[in-house]
């Protein structure tokens, strides 16, 4: 059976060169980095290389990068982080509506557990945050300030730049998740005016479990890992060596193709975005040109998300769905809560996120895919334009 | 996550369709739940000699609809009234916890159906 895979924004297959250059880390250069010996000192200069090679793609110093788990890890040290150091200079926190889990827990916990006050930004119909509404909302007391560069469900692209000159002169520090951007578009932490910015290795072609949040010189927040005191102490533990080589290969691999790579995902987006949305009562969620060039995410009405996915998934096609079905909460996504979609609305999306290794014939596949399963679960539906949504009755979810 | 008779009425669905003419229909469930079930019912001689269903929802949503037309056809009203959601999980040799709920509907659909057929028989 022919496998497609579009599922890219939730993990992506390692590069085979990022294999080849991390293999060596687990049977030859195994050392404890912090060892004195030879083996420690070689795994410590391969750590090393890895530091400078992802603060160059940033456009950061080495010194300003952190290695740790992955985004979610960096994500929680942002705004905890932050938090405890800085609570003797005020308790307010703003995010975004549509930030990843990873951002509003960690915010949701801080404000159970320690007080503090979180302000969510509200986006548009198209998923954008107005810089505005960050200007409007901030006080005395706001210490952090987080919004993604890039939304992973929706694909939209946030002007982090603009709010980032409105915050220059706060005292608030201002974190960035570039999970989803870091490798697809460029991110330059001065031109974005951050103070923090999280990484995942997994989604550009790394190994999972290893990422990095980047903390700009002379900014303070505290560690939540504690120990030996590795990454200058801010990230105890030894280091995932293997990983961290991964990372970083990636990266160069990622940085060397992107102007190339990019334009050749927005032409197949585009032309997936363009033949899917022929099908009749289909729509895009997000910005239609603010938007990860890797990023396509439908609804479509009088269906339901999880049969999608498990259609497309017996004709080889993975891809992913912001239906409360497939979710362990019941809920929908609340990024599409958030764009003002209805919850019927939520239930019939469907995301489909390219990487390098797919091609036009994957996109032809999959657009005839799938317009015959939204046909084929139309055909299964009570509703249609002439029976449109309406409640029978309440189910004790 | 699924059955392999789960994933099978879910890719061949039985009595997929509309009944114009039923002598009775069931429609329960919340689009903004993701989960709709009609269903439609003939009867003869007490007995449910025809059974269609069309469902908005999830692969166990379907599933226990297809299912459920499979248990309820032929039978009569007597006995099509007391299947239970548990009866349709059974039939599908289980569903996962959080699906449960699925069941639920279609016996509640089925129950519907025979309700609004004594209706319009008083």
């Amino acid at each position: 059976m022919r496998k497609v895979y579009l599922d890219h924004a939730a993990t992506s297959p390692v590069l085979e060169e990022v294999i080849q250059t991390t293999c060596p880390y687990f049977n030859e250069l195994y050392g404890n980095a912090s060892s004195l010996h030879q083996f420690g000192r070689k795994a410590k200069e391969a750590l090393e290389n890895a530091r400078e090679q992802v603060s160059g793609a940033l456009g950061a110093e080495p010194d300003e990068i952190y290695f740790n788990s992955g985004g979610s890890e960096s994500d929680n040290q942002a705004i905890i982080g932050t938090f405890h150091k800085k609570k003797d200079q005020g308790n307010h926190i703003i995010i975004s509506e549509i930030e990843h889990p990873a951002i509003l827990d960690s915010a949701k916990y801080l404000n159970e557990r320690f007080g503090a006050k979180i302000t969510l930004i509200p986006v548009d119909s198209e998923g954008i945050v107005d810089p505005n509404d960050v200007q409007e909302t901030i006080t005395k007391d706001t210490i952090l300030v987080s919004i993604m560069h890039a939304n992973n469900e929706i694909g939209t692209i946030q002007p982090i730049e603009e709010i980032g000159k409105i915050l220059s002169d706060h005292q608030a520090l201002f974190h960035t998740d570039a999970v989803q951007t870091y490798g697809k578009i460029p991110v330059n932490v001065e031109k974005l005016g951050v103070d923090l910015l999280s990484i995942s290795a997994h989604k550009l072609g790394g190994p999972k479990g290893v990422g990095a949040l980047y903390i700009k010189k002379e900014t303070e927040i505290d560690a939540l890992i504690h120990g030996g005191g590795h990454e200058r102490k801010m990230r105890s533990g030894t280091e995932n060596v293997a990983g961290i080589v991964g990372l970083a290969k990636a990266t160069e691999i990622a940085s060397k193709n992107l102007k190339k790579e990019t334009d050749r995902q927005i032409q197949l987006r585009d032309t997936l975005i363009k033949s899917i949305l022929q099908i009749e009562d289909s729509w895009l969620n997000g910005h239609p040109t603010k938007r990860l060039p890797n990023n396509a995410n439908f609804g479509f009405k009088y269906i339901e998300g999880e049969g999608i996915l498990l259609k497309l998934d017996m004709k080889g096609i993975a891809a992913s769905t912001g239906s409360a079905c497939s979710s362990h909460s019941l809920e929908p996504s609340h990024v599409l809560t958030a764009i003002g979609l209805s919850a019927e609305d939520a239930h019939g999306s469907l995301r489909l996120t390219l990487g390098p290794k797919n091609t036009k014939e994957d996109i032809s596949y999959a657009i005839e895919t799938v317009t015959e399963v939204v046909e084929q679960l139309r055909s299964m539906s009570p509703f249609s334009k002439s029976n449109p949504y309406q409640v029978h009755s309440d189910q004790g979810h | 996550m699924y059955t392999e008779k789960v994933i099978d009425h879910f890719s061949n669905p039985r009595n997929m369709g509309e009944i114009e003419d039923a002598d009775g229909v069931g429609k329960v469930g919340n689009p903004a739940c993701g989960d709709v079930m009609y269903l439609y019912i003939k009867v003869k001689d007490e007995k449910i000699s025809d059974i269609k269903f069309k469902t908005m929802g999830c692969a166990a949503a379907i599933a226990t609809s297809s299912m459920i037309t499979e248990l309820a056809k032929g039978k009569p009203l007597s006995e099509a009234e007391k299947i239970s959601k548990a009866d349709v999980a059974e039939a599908l040799e289980g569903l996962p916890p959080i699906k449960m709920h699925c069941s639920n509907l279609a016996a509640d659909a089925l129950h519907e159906a025979i309700k609004d057929y004594k209706g319009k028989q008083k």
